[in-house]
């Protein structure tokens, strides 16, 4: 947003760019949770854009995202995210949108120093140049201590007007926006990533692990985001819902899953992801027995529906115990 | 002009925008389009992509858990 403003303010024209990967956090788990109903479901992507007055391109790379994911370069940061990688590939996904689109450079919000993966002094060459985009990427916020780029050498901007903020404080930054009279704005600190979560990096290494593979297709990756996951046995997993919302959510896959819900009291919607004997069937419904009003009943009724439509229903016990086994929760 | 309907239930934002951008794509000036979603998140942003990218919504209502909007493709 700063780095559009501080562009636009030299009469530059700004368009935005925002790339899916799938594994953006905004939207997705406050659109499905109850509990989140009341929280505002803005994509920041375009109230930025509407705030600043431009025009928002949003791209889909889900597909292209899997051999950045997969298998980065660079490395992983502290969880499963690739950030390095990641810039790497946007900047150059832009820069190919710029030649598609007739504009002459990319603009980023980058500050050298500012992540501890992706924003540092030595990483900021290697993305311009591993991108493609090299002098065609202008980090205007931290400009003056970075070589003149191309916009800068031919006049385009005015390199003096350009800033040279550093480091991990958003002071400057903070500064700067009361200073172009912006009072609300995004989160500062990032955090729009769910590969940087430990939990959901956790549960997608499990996928990996449990397919023997690490490809994935985009209903893994949402439904990674809802929901309890426990894994009884390595062939299958139970994805329990935790509220109405989330249930709602899950009624949508259950031609994908075997499925299974407790008739008797009330309870969640529950998935099996795997390939569960009639045994297990058992075993997971005792377990999903545990959290419903259920739980302390001798007995309850638990309907299961295959990925056919058909419905079985069985009596089980609530699976008795404090808490399950720690290996099971993913 | 053209009355077409986008089935964007089940996505999450910003799918459903992104299934709307590109369908608008394909329509012309005066075109209708209705979207049809599940995401709560729809009545927010695909108004919001309308304003920033110059079409006219129409419409919105909701019910039994699915959110429609009804927009008319501007000129730019």
């Amino acid at each position: 947003m700063l780095a559009a403003k501080t562009v636009m303010e030299q009469g530059v024209h700004v368009e935005g760019i925002n790339f899916f990967t799938g594994f953006c956090v905004e939207g997705h788990t406050h659109a499905i949770r109850e509990k989140d109903k009341a929280k505002p479901k803005r994509n920041n992507a375009l109230w930025v854009a509407e705030q600043l007055g431009i025009k928002l391109h949003i791209v889909d790379v889900i597909e292209e995202y899997k051999k950045v994911l997969i298998n980065p370069k660079h490395g992983y940061g502290a969880n499963m995210n690739p950030c390095l990688d990641c810039k790497i590939f946007m900047v150059n996904k832009a820069k190919q949108w710029i030649s598609e689109n007739g504009f002459d450079y990319i603009i980023t919000g980058e500050v050298i120093g500012q992540r501890p993966m992706s924003q540092r002094k030595w990483t900021m060459p290697i993305i311009a140049e591993q991108s493609g985009a090299d002098d065609r990427l202008l980090r205007p916020l931290c400009a003056k201590n970075l070589a003149p780029t191309l916009p800068e050498r031919e006049g385009w901007v005015d390199r003096e007007k350009l800033h040279s903020i550093t480091g991990r404080s958003r002071k400057p930054q903070m500064a700067m926006a009361e200073k172009f009279g912006l009072k609300d704005y995004a989160q500062p600190a990032g955090g729009c990533c769910f590969l940087t979560d430990k939990f959901y990096s956790a549960k997608l290494v499990d996928l990996w692990t449990a397919r023997q593979s690490k490809d994935y297709e985009l209903d893994d990756v949402m439904l990674l985001k809802v929901g309890r996951h426990i894994r009884p046995k390595p062939h299958f997993k139970m994805i329990i819902a935790r509220e109405e919302g989330e249930g709602r959510f899950m009624e949508g896959y259950r031609r994908d899953f075997i499925s299974m819900v407790c008739t008797s009291h009330t309870g969640p919607m529950v998935l099996l992801d795997g390939e569960p004997s009639a045994e297990d069937l058992y075993l997971a419904a005792s377990i999903t027995a545990r959290y419903g009003q259920g739980k302390n009943a001798d007995q309850v009724d638990m309907t299961i529906r295959d990925k056919d439509g058909s419905e079985r229903t069985i009596q089980v016990k609530p699976l008795a115990g404090e808490k399950l086994p720690e290996e099971w929760v993913i | 002009m053209i009355k077409e309907v986008l089935n964007a239930r089940r996505l999450l934002c910003p799918l459903p925008v992104i299934r709307t951008q590109d369908k608008v794509k394909q329509l012309q000036p005066g075109d209708q389009l209705e979207v049809i979603c599940t995401d709560p998140g729809v009545m927010q942003d695909i108004p919001a992509w309308c304003r920033i990218n110059g079409h006219t919504v129409l419409e919105t209502r909701s019910g039994d858990h699915e959110y429609v909007i009804v927009l008319e493709v501007g000129s730019c």
